[in-house]
């Protein structure tokens, strides 16, 4: 069944709220990732809010799906959207990045044990998602529901080791991982065609033996639909392509590559408002689409 | 004489002493480890036999992952088994594995705290003909480093079996370092072992002035050092420290007390591996002169494995020369 209006209202103004979290957090935090996070933030909505199965009363719940935030340097929109859930405080978002924070500038397994995995150093995510799902195969069989999600960005395919996992899960059929890749085109030094080129993207993932699915990662009946294909393949492990925008809500960061690896607030962007007026504005950016929405 | 409270083999110094490689320890522990726990699985790749992972496959195929040659893949596959609740063994070459990946044993393993265990075999120059590319002489500093990881290197196969036991009951990050050559038996079944624990397995008959502290299959060669000192008239204890980390600090604390000098063996380079450990205890708690027994700052190649240990100065008379040189230093000291 496809989504109503309603829902699809209500998670585009979670995901805006999130995109909000970021901001602010960021801003308080003065460093830290701004582009990915803000792309990423309709599809961690979706997933948070409707996709995964899990309890943010009971994290540690055996059966819940695993969630594997590959590109751990995106976890402003992890944490928000975490926050957002019930899994903690909103009001802790603003420890980001401090001294004894949960909230390292990477997430840190051991210390806020809701997070699957550590992760920050790409590439590591999708091997250790095969690994979970080989775990639960010999576990529960190939006929097991559980879910092991994937969020990797696109430059992090430019890591031998997504390849190698990309490999393994190919070859073992596990059908009940589900990857995505934020397919935003970005990366710290530029347009990825530039930096490294990936394409053919989706032949690359169809030849090691994976369902491909492309998706405009901003459109929630087309994630929803992409999601739920998923699940009905039982063959082979599942990618989804999703087209975002870097930066997706505030004005002045869409589509800039600039933005992968800067706060608001900290930097003048050519381009950008003088760096003491981007926080206001990316919140008034934000706020303009929440008065929309409503 | 040997240390006969251990129960070692009574035939160590003979000619024709029985010889078998120490990774066999591992292949048979692993084996047996598996029956007695179904969480623990095994993850190798493509060295299945060669690392003596084998014979856990074979028994186990649905608990055994073939990951390819894929040494980053391996431990990061393992790292997601481990946090699902299984205690993955994974086994590949010791330049490989810790080798290669040592960023995602960084991440994944330790930082993660999702616990496997890393075995490394072929490690140190006695891989031989194959050369320097494989032969393992940095893996214990790489190791050694990591918060959490333990690091062993047993001396011979028996060790390395009881070494693999222990650990599959630990559920700990480990290192377990192992050895491709076959190499003496020191030890019987009777010798107790514990990680963490260091023993004393020979000790001459008046005090020793020289302490001799090896790990791995060199610990032979600390012994034989030790009996032929001993007809010169130099008086020594060797010490096997198959666990490196965590170090038995009092028992070498004792031994530096006791002797005030000491050797260190190891096939590895002398930076960062067992004497660097020692080093590091000594010096804050007991300052002694230490002469190093180990590879110096520089790569092995191709040739016999007896002919590498002597020609990268490992051998029994290197020792002795060592023990008789740290002797010196300590009458002027």
């Amino acid at each position: 069944m496809s989504l109503t209006d309603e829902q699809v209202k209500d998670f585009q103004l979670k995901a805006n709220d999130i995109r909000i979290s970021i901001i602010e957090m960021l801003a308080a935090a003065k460093s830290g990732h701004s582009a990915g996070p803000l792309g990423m933030a309709d599809v961690f909505t979706y997933l948070y809010f409707h996709a995964l199965k899990h309890d943010p009363k009971n994290p540690t719940w055996v059966e819940r799906d695993r969630f594997i935030l590959s590109n751990g340097h995106i976890c402003p929109v992890y944490y928000a959207t975490l926050a957002h859930s019930g899994y903690f405080p909103v009001e802790e978002l603003l420890t980001l990045r401090k001294l004894g924070t949960r909230l390292q500038g990477h997430p840190h397994r051991e210390w806020l044990p809701v997070v699957e995995t550590s992760s920050g150093p790409l590439g590591c995510g999708l091997s250790q998602a095969c690994g979970m799902a080989l775990a639960e195969r010999m576990d529960n069989g190939v006929t097991s529901k559980k879910k092991f999600y994937t969020f990797m960005g696109d430059g992090e395919l430019q890591e031998g080791n997504i390849w190698e996992a990309v490999m393994l899960a190919g070859k073992y059929k596990l059908h009940n991982m589900v990857g995505v890749v934020d397919y935003n085109n970005i990366q710290i030094e530029g347009y990825l065609d530039d930096v490294m080129p990936l394409s053919p993207m989706k032949e690359k993932w169809e030849s090691f033996n994976w369902h491909v699915i492309e998706v405009d990662g901003h459109d929630f009946r087309a994630l929803d639909t992409a999601f739920e294909q998923a699940k009905t393949v039982f063959e082979k492990p599942t990618v989804i392509l999703a087209r975002t925008i870097p930066g997706k809500g505030v004005s002045f960061m869409e589509g800039n590559y600039k933005w992968h690896g800067n706060p608001p607030g900290i930097t003048d962007v050519t381009g950008a408002p003088p760096k003491a007026e981007q926080v206001a504005i990316a919140l008034a950016d934000l706020n303009k689409i929440k008065e929309t929405l409503q | 004489m040997l240390n006969q409270n251990l129960k070692l083999n009574t035939k160590v110094f003979d000619a024709d002493v029985e010889q078998v490689p120490i990774r066999k320890g591992f292949g048979e522990g692993l084996l047996m480890a598996g029956e007695e726990d179904k969480n623990i699985v095994g993850l190798c790749a493509d060295l299945t036999e060669s690392t003596q992972m084998h014979f856990f496959a074979n028994k186990f195929p649905e608990r055994f992952i073939q990951v390819g040659v894929a040494e980053q893949n391996i431990v990061t596959v393992a790292a997601g088994m481990s946090a699902m609740g299984k205690f993955p063994f994974t086994s590949s070459y010791a330049m490989f594995s810790p080798g290669r990946n040592w960023e995602q044993i960084r991440t994944t393993v330790c930082y993660n705290d999702t616990p496997i265990v890393i075995v490394g075999s072929h490690a140190g120059v006695s891989v031989g003909p194959d050369g320097g590319t494989h032969q393992a002489i940095e893996d214990m500093a790489l190791m050694r480093i990591l918060p959490r990881m333990i690091v062993l290197s047993p001396c011979d196969v028996i060790e390395a079996k009881k070494a693999t036991l222990a650990i599959a009951k630990l559920k700990q990050p480990c290192y377990l370092r192992l050895a491709r050559e076959k190499s003496p038996i020191i030890t019987t079944l009777d010798t107790p072992f514990e990680i963490g624990k260091a023993q004393i397995f020979y000790q001459s008959e008046k005090p020793a002035v020289v302490g001799i502290i090896a790990c791995g299959a060199l610990v032979h060669n600390a012994l034989k050092a030790a009996q032929d000192l001993e007809k010169e008239g130099i008086a020594v204890k060797v010490m096997n420290v198959a666990t490196i980390k965590p170090l038995d600090v009092n028992a070498i604390i004792d031994l530096a007390k006791e002797t005030s000098a000491l050797v260190t063996v190891e096939e590895h380079q002398i930076a960062g591996g067992l004497g660097s450990a020692i080093s590091e205890v000594l010096s804050t708690n007991h300052p002694t002169l230490i002469e190093y027994i180990g590879v110096h700052d520089e790569f092995g190649q191709s040739g016999a494995p007896a002919e590498l240990i002597e020609h990268y100065g490992m051998g029994v008379s290197h020792i002795i020369s060592a023990v008789k040189t740290v002797l010196d230093k300590k009458k002027t000291f």
